[in-house]
């Protein structure tokens, strides 16, 4: 019982969420899944499976690609998570959300922020991955619905998309383009 | 359509999904991402055991962890049971538990962890009873009954039941027996299909919101709001004017959200409880306690003359359907009338048997029944083929429908492609396949065909369109986006026929408060119907409009046509009107909109039970027919058994596409999960319970199991009349093909026919190596 009264007991927790410092309580055993979707609203990230095997949960922390339903809250603390939602600026999608609704990779969307996640990562790591590692970065990720070709086509497109701007950007002095296709 | 030869200004183009944005951004509200002030967390406590009767139950335990405010069994529900085509169901299990999993209780409380806790504590007293978990074991002719009250309970028809087995149904032309004479080659086996699960990538979740007048609004993971409606109001004994369901996004469904999943559950802890419950099951708890593709055995014999020509077809279907009826019969009835396929064969005799077993529900999933059919039937043809060293395209094109033919069971097809679609996947495959790079050493190559057919229609569905005073337009359907994108095409068709672009036209929520009636997100049948609706609804609405713009223009409405754009002209001058001044005098005139509004049922042929003996069939009607074929390249590991498929290559009779990027992503989507039913997977039982109820033990395909190349061939060339803009659906058609495809490239590529799928490595490489090859898919101790 000891434990379990543990495991409910709150806990201050400060994390970073989409660029906003958040001074938050969670519980000792709630997972970064359960503290976005249920404490502060942001549904984007989805519960899938809630055993790490889909990627409908994928967020970012501190720029890499984690597991929501399997990371546990308490350790985010003094971290930076970004979610589907952090990748909007005001109605405007990113590049690579953009790519994924004008490819037609979006079917009934419940796999796209977590594939969203997983590309954006890859991208700022890889501005130009080939489709090979693209199908290697969204590896775990399941789509019941395109078949992945889509997708992938949009990771390119998206890849395309960014570099061309990359290029007109720096001729431009364009902050934007950087700030959206590097981490902040 | 158009009045003038102008560009189409919104079907044929791949609009991007109107939902895209909010997906992708992840601001699209499924049922799980929706809260109500005040709401309690529901729970469900399953069988767990395959079957036994219920002798008693001890709440006590439950009702006293900390948060709990309601717990129900089914002594506390209406005691009535329910169901489509046999009422064997209650939304709880009542005196008896038939299949783990089964819903036996269910609670709600203030957190998750409450209820989820208070479920493992409902204390249930089971006296176990023999089950049967396998097709062998619950025909076996002392087989326990999975329901010894059988007799007792309603059903439509009088498809005799007789032990496990609850539905039989045949179809019966020319003459069978005399038929096999005249064949120079027959070949007979039996096939066997897994039980696959549809793997939707949101679970089943539901939030029911009470309202003081007794009213509950359901949002919920379903792909059909009034058939929830109606379901909700028969299990629960409520009227439907009580209960509204509206459709939140839904996570896919592929047939799995079908029928209700834990909507009745919610609302009856709704009920209790006055205040709002949410039930999301967990992904164990998902594949556990609802659906799964009937699992299947088929016995298949066929004939032909020495050139190919198809003389005689013999088959018996055997579906497991599990420990409930739910749309069973439905569903081997459609594999029985896609037992001959898409070819002309004179002489046909196909009998369907639908079996309880103490498993899961068998009930709809992409291809209802057609895949498991399609299998065999495909199979062999390839086999008759090799047998009779013919080329399996040269022979598929041979026997071929064509239009005017009739499908098994009489009924005629005036559009049709299938010639058109082996040709396109000929020639596709012949500049294509020659330029892949070589298999790796070690590994045989294949190359497999199969021809493809589906229906595109069912049922009833409305529409309603009116014209907003601005000029623009709301359409209304009570059509379900489950993903396959209705939400983006309906409104296209409605554009086009109005000349304006798609986003000119607004489209409505689903209600049932509000929307016109729509069946279901089924069938492959919203484009076509939901379609059809639209477009005379539209249609209705545009003569409306010409009118108007008659009197404003003083002419007649001959004298009219529509500009693209939203406007009315004179026919060869520029004398117009814009839809917003139409609008305008109508408001002044009628007091509101110009409205249209149409409801259908499919019209076209029918069945011809004087052509076909049929006997205990599960439809009277049907729709109109797709057809298509698919080939792909497949390199098999002769040391392992390993798979990899190459590329694919579908061709489908599609009428039009209305959104070919859409279109597209339906057949891709369809092949990949019909390569993971092929290839991987397999619902597996032992003792009674799924051995393999997780995504860790249940693989289904991720990026890179899927090939790289998959290139859909959109056939145009046979628009159906009765389409809206020639266009039928295209929705299941994509999978039904891709197992037999497989199985003949392995064919083609080690020379051994594999008859059950899925073709894991070890069944390969036991049919390589020439053992019998046996890890079944049910074992008991």
């Amino acid at each position: 019982m000891t434990a379990e009264l543990d495991e409910d007991a709150l806990v201050p927790l400060r994390v970073t969420v989409n660029g906003r410092a958040q001074a938050l309580a969670c519980g000792g055993g709630e997972t970064l899944l359960t503290l976005l979707r249920e404490r502060l609203g942001l549904t984007g990230a989805k519960r899938g499976c809630n055993q790490g095997l889909c990627g409908a949960c994928t967020v970012l922390l501190d720029g890499q690609p984690v597991r929501a339903c399997l990371t546990v809250a308490a350790t985010c603390a003094d971290r930076r998570v970004e979610t589907a939602e952090g990748l909007l600026r005001g109605a405007r999608l990113s590049p690579v959300q953009q790519a994924l609704v004008d490819g037609g990779a979006v079917q009934c969307g419940f796999c796209t922020p977590g594939m969203t996640m997983a590309l954006t990562a890859l991208l700022r790591a890889e501005p130009r991955p080939d489709a090979a590692r693209v199908r290697e970065a969204l590896s775990g990720h399941l789509c019941r619905c395109t078949g992945y070709v889509k997708i992938v086509e949009a990771a390119l497109a998206a890849a395309e998309a960014q570099a061309q701007k990359g290029a007109d950007g720096a001729a431009a002095g364009d902050a934007d383009a950087r700030a959206e296709g590097a981490a902040p | 359509m158009s009045a003038d030869g102008d560009a189409p200004t919104s079907v044929g183009l791949s609009s991007p999904r109107i939902d895209g944005a909010e997906k992708a951004g992840g601001k699209a509200k499924y049922a799980d991402d929706l809260s109500a002030p005040d709401m309690l967390y529901g729970a469900i406590a399953t069988s767990p055991i395959p079957a036994g009767r219920i002798l008693g139950y001890d709440l006590s335990e439950a009702r006293a962890v900390p948060g709990v405010v309601a717990v129900l069994t089914a002594e506390d529900l209406p005691q009535r049971r329910v169901g489509s085509f046999v009422k064997d169901e209650t939304t709880l299990a009542r005196g008896r538990v038939r299949y783990v999993g089964e819903p036996v209780a269910a609670v709600a409380a203030e957190t998750r962890e409450a209820a989820e806790l208070a479920a493992q504590l409902v204390l249930v007293d089971y006296e176990e009873t023999p089950a049967v978990c396998s097709l062998d074991e619950a025909l076996a002719a002392d087989a326990p009954r999975v329901h010894p009250e059988q007799a007792d309970y309603a059903r439509q028809g009088d498809a005799a039941a007789e032990g496990n087995v609850f539905w039989s149904a045949e179809i019966v032309e020319g003459d069978p027996d005399a038929a096999w004479a005249e064949c120079d080659v027959v070949v007979e086996e039996v096939y066997e299909t897994p039980a696959q699960y549809h793997a939707y990538m949101e679970p089943c979740s539901a939030l029911v919101e009470p309202d003081l007048g007794g009213r509950f609004t359901v949002r919920s993971a379903a792909q059909s709001i009034f058939y929830l409606q109606g379901r909700i109001s028969e299990e629960l004994d409520l009227p439907m004017a009580r209960i509204r369901c509206v459709a939140p996004r839904i996570g896919g469904g592929f047939g799995g959200k079908n029928g209700v999943n834990v909507q009745p559950i919610a609302v009856a802890l709704a009920r209790v409880a006055e205040r709002p419950v949410k039930i999301t099951l967990s992904r164990s708890q998902d594949i556990e306690m609802l659906r799964s593709r009937h699992p299947a055995r088929i016995r298949m014999k066929t004939g032909a003359k020495a050139d190919g020509t198809l003389v005689a077809r013999e088959a018996e279907l055997w579906f497991d359907a599990g420990a409930y009826v739910d749309e069973s019969p439905a569903v081997m009835s459609f594999g029985l009338l896609c037992s001959r396929g898409p070819y002309r064969c004179p002489n046909v005799r196909v009998r369907g048997h639908a079996v309880y077993t103490n498993k899961l529900k068998a009930g709809s999933f992409r291809g209802f029944g057609n895949p498991q059919a399609t299998f065999a039937s495909e199979s062999q043809l390839d086999a008759l083929a090799r047998r009779l060293g013919l080329d399996g395209l040269a022979l598929r094109r041979r026997n071929a429908m064509a239009p005017g033919d009739h499908w098994l069971g009489g009924q005629r097809v005036d559009a049709c492609a299938m010639r058109e679609c082996l040709d396109a996947l000929e020639a596709r495959m012949a500049a294509e396949v020659p330029a892949l790079p070589p298999p790796e050493e070690g590994w045989a190559r294949g190359v497999g065909v199969s021809g493809l057919s589906h229906i595109s229609g069912l049922m009833g569905t409305s529409a309603a369109v009116n014209l907003r005073s601005d000029g623009t337009v709301a359409l209304s359907t009570g059509v379900v986006d489950i993903g396959q994108g209705s939400d983006t095409v309906l409104p296209q068709i409605c554009a086009e026929a109005l000349r304006l672009p798609p986003e000119a036209v607004a489209y409505a929520a689903q209600d049932t408060d509000s929307s016109p009636y729509n069946w279901k997100t089924a069938a492959s049948r919203i484009t076509y119907t939901a379609g059809r609706a639209v477009m005379q609804a539209t249609v209705e609405m545009r003569q409306r409009i010409l009118e108007h713009a008659a009197e404003l223009l003083e002419c007649g409405v001959g004298d009219l046509e529509l500009a693209p754009g939203g406007a009315v002209r004179i026919a060869g001058s520029d004398r117009s009107v814009s839809f917003r001044e139409v609008a305008a005098r109508a408001f002044n005139r009628i007091g509101g909109p110009i409205m249209g509004q149409h409801a259908f049922a499919f019209d076209g042929p029918r069945f011809d039970p004087k052509r076909a003996a049929m006997s205990n069939f599960a439809f009277d009607n049907l729709g109109v027919y797709v057809f298509g074929a698919v080939g792909l390249v497949a390199d098999v590991d002769r040391e392992t058994g390993k798979i990899v498929v190459q590329k694919v290559w579908s061709a489908h009779d599609i009428g039009r596409a209305v959104n070919p990027q859409s279109a597209e992503g339906q057949v891709q989507g369809a092949v990949v999960q019909g390569l993971g039913y092929a290839l991987l997977e397999e619902l597996i039982w032992e003792d009674g319970r799924l051995a393999n109820p997780s995504f860790m033990d249940y693989k289904i395909p991720d990026g890179l199991d899927a090939p790289a190349a998959i290139t859909p061939i959109l056939v145009e060339d046979a628009p159906e009349e009765t389409g809206p803009f020639g266009a039928k659906g295209v929705g299941e058609a994509g999978i039904v093909g891709v197992a037999p495809a497989l199985a003949n490239a392995v064919a083609d590529a080690v020379g051994v026919r594999l008859t059950r799928i899925p073709m894991t490595s070890e069944r390969v490489l036991d049919a390589i190596e020439g053992r019998a090859s046996e890890a079944p898919a049910s074992r008991t101790a």
